[in-house]
């Protein structure tokens, strides 16, 4: 992800509001608490050197409860608010030393934003909700209207050109918001709160759409939330807020295994594991025999391993079928091959499958459910017991990753001959 | 009697210095602007007097029933000819066009000091104990120097209904822009949108209903004001009202009243419906 280009850097950034923002930016510097300063000085903290950067098509996710910061965070990025001290580079250009006319430009050309309470213009329709961008601009009135009816159409709302916001219900109404956003084609989307005004069954089908288009579109997606789920399902990182401090950014993986300190902790351990932990994470340790070796070979190994069939894989380890020990028995007195007595019933799974989907197929497999990669080469297995000790959270079946995960998942097959 | 220990501040003397003063300095300003708002106020009520009483109540009927309701047509059309019955249809037409010029001056000058004073803290600090001012004195205290600075007649009336009818205009341009909500102007800003742009295409529209409001008050402020208007000169209703007082002649007073009132609900119903309209 790293070598992607940055697209959004943010360096240093604070925003403290009251009077006495030196004396509170130097006690700030000093590492005093929000509390501290707000005692000393009576100024609040709302973004406490902050630092972070934003991948080129990636969505960054930013959480924290009401009153972390996170909604004044998102509005330095375009400069709603002004930051008190820090740089923002958008593009490698810094926003925070930009002209009226430049900033002007920017937000024109680069940057646009969702409002959480859609934010739509009372007073003109649907279309010229939709053509505001474009028309603040001097566009020409054919041209905008066409992009902002394609915006509209991609957001599902063909047919509503004409009427009013308030005649449409709330998940239509951010679907305005949303398609004023794209009509711009700005390279970065900001969208604060977006969903959360919406029902929980609307959000999630807006959650969807967003993956959906952000598939076929690539914008840089700044997404802002106190939703954890909201932050797992649609984040590719997050960043975690507290007292207008970032806490820890990372993957959700990153965030759910290894939170960083206690408060992320509490904050993650009610999710839902079985929607988040995938089979790499539960996943053990594959025994393998060569396809080409004897089935006395593979017997051998069986009975050390106290088990009673095992995957056979070829030399680029993609499966060729499993052989149970009976039929290997079988084979050593009749001279059969491998090849031969290869049953290839198994069940596999890919890696990415989540806890949930897993269940069903290891409840009923009679023989360890292999998971492999796409190329169908085999990674490792999963096993009942570890499955279902992973959803009752037990830590102990769940893969450590604090390892690169390319290092565990070659030493989980261990090639015996 | 307690002696105060500080002499008597001569406030009053300090007033009449600098009102002499104004008045010699800026004669020839004076001068063009009574000559300026007699034209526009009698050249209104001649254009009103041209037309056919008749001919004008039905206009009025019908625009009311546009803008507002069957209700208030019938209501304009039955008042408006018991005015004419009465034999103040000269009156009224003198007393609409001295309000309509007030109102047209108030808006003029209300709309841009509220739109300015909504977008800079500072001069809405400076505007706002001005208005409180302008609407606590006594409206009889501005005809003194009115009449100074723009002799009598309808000019110092017209001055005196302005200065009495402005506050509510701008307050509510004022309260009107800065009551969009903050998110819609971020939402505007977000977008990169100039501050005319935001202005004209986001603030003013969202505001009208509540400038409206505030019109529709200068309007019925004005109107007030007629009777007292009357007072330095100024023609129409109000001199009516106020001859009828002088004389004590109980019934024509209340006749001219009257014929106020039913202006007053007129002009009132079309105004407000020009503002829920515009919603």
């Amino acid at each position: 992800m790293d070598e992607r280009a940055k697209k959004i850097s943010v360096s240093q950034v604070s925003k403290i509001f009251g009077k006495n923002t030196k004396k509170a930016t130097q006690l700030l510097n000093e590492g005093q608490s929000k509390n501290e300063i707000l005692k000393q000085t009576g100024a609040t903290i709302g973004v406490n050197q902050a630092n972070f950067d934003v991948y080129d098509s990636e969505i960054f996710v930013i959480m924290g409860l009401s009153g972390s910061g996170k909604s004044t965070l998102v509005r330095t990025l375009n400069r709603l608010i002004e930051p008190t001290t820090g740089d923002i580079f958008i593009d490698g250009k810094n926003i925070t030393k930009m002209s009226k006319d430049e900033l002007r430009e920017t937000r024109r050309k680069k940057i646009s934003m969702v409002f959480q309470k859609f934010a739509l213009l009372p007073h003109r329709t649907i279309l010229e909700n939709t053509e505001y961008g474009l028309e603040i601009q001097g566009m020409a009135k054919d041209t905008r209207k066409q992009k902002a009816l394609d915006a509209l159409k991609l957001v599902g709302l063909e047919g509503y050109e004409n009427q009013y916001p308030d005649q449409l219900s709330g998940g239509m109404q951010q679907r305005v918001g949303l398609a004023r956003a794209l009509a711009n084609d700005t390279d970065i989307l900001l969208m604060d709160e977006a969903f959360s005004a919406l029902d929980p069954l609307i959000r999630k089908d807006m959650q969807d759409e967003l993956l959906d288009l952000q598939s076929s579109m690539a914008k840089t997606i700044v997404f802002i939330t106190h939703d954890l789920d909201e932050a797992l399902r649609i984040g590719d990182r997050i960043a975690l807020m507290k007292d207008g401090a970032i806490v820890q950014i990372g993957t959700p993986e990153e965030i759910l295994m290894n939170p960083s300190n206690q408060y992320v902790e509490r904050f993650v351990e009610d999710v839902d594991l079985s929607k988040v932990l995938t089979a790499q994470h539960v996943m053990k340790r594959a025994e393998t025999v060569q396809v080409d070796k004897g089935p006395r070979v593979a017997l051998q190994l069986m009975k050390k391993l106290g088990i009673s069939s095992i995957y056979a894989v070829d030399k680029k380890k993609n499966i060729r079928g499993i052989v149970h020990a009976t039929a290997a028995k079988e084979a050593v007195d009749s001279g059969k091959t491998i090849e031969e007595i290869l049953d290839t019933s198994y069940q596999t799974v890919t890696e990415d499958t989540v806890l949930t989907d897993l269940f069903d197929i290891v409840s009923t497999a009679s023989i360890p459910v292999a998971v492999v990669n796409e190329n169908g080469r085999l990674n490792g297995i999963l096993v009942r017991g570890a499955v279902i000790a992973a959803l009752a959270g037990n830590n102990d079946a769940i893969n450590d990753f604090e390892h690169d995960t390319s290092t565990t998942q070659d030493q989980s097959i261990k090639e015996v001959y | 009697m307690e002696e105060s220990f500080i002499p008597k501040i001569p406030v009053a003397s300090w007033i009449d210095a600098f009102v002499d003063w104004l008045t010699v300095t800026f004669a020839i300003v004076f001068d063009g602007i009574t000559i300026a708002l007699e034209a526009i106020v009698n050249g209104m009520n001649t254009v009103l007097m041209v037309i056919p009483a008749l001919i004008l109540i039905i206009i009025l009927a019908l625009l009311a029933w546009k803008l507002a309701s069957k209700g208030i047509a019938l209501f304009t059309l039955i008042g408006l000819l018991l005015i004419q019955n009465l034999g103040y249809w000269e009156g009224m037409l003198q007393t609409l066009s001295l309000v309509l010029t007030s109102v047209i001056i108030t808006v003029i000058i209300g709309l841009p000091i509220g739109v300015w004073a909504s977008q800079k803290r500072t001069v809405q600090q400076i505007v706002t104990p001005i208005l409180d001012f302008m609407q606590t004195m006594p409206a009889f205290v501005y005809l003194i120097p009115a009449i100074f600075f723009f002799s009598i007649g309808v000019v110092p009336g017209v001055v005196a209904s302005v200065i009495f009818a402005v506050p509510p205009t701008i307050r509510l341009t004022i309260l009107g822009i800065q009551q969009v909500p903050t998110d819609i102007i971020e939402a505007t800003e977000a977008f990169g949108s100039t501050v005319k742009q935001r202005l004209l295409k986001v603030q003013l529209p969202l505001a009208t209903p509540t400038i409206m409001a505030g019109i529709n008050q200068s309007i019925m402020l004005s109107l007030s004001m007629v009777v007292i208007a009357s007072m330095v000169g100024a023609p129409g209703l109000g001199a009516d009202v106020y001859r009828a007082v002088t004389q004590i002649q109980i019934g024509t007073g209340f006749e001219a009243g009257l014929a106020i009132v039913v202006m007053a609900i007129i002009l009132d119903r079309l105004t407000q419906n020009i503002g829920k309209k515009k919603n």
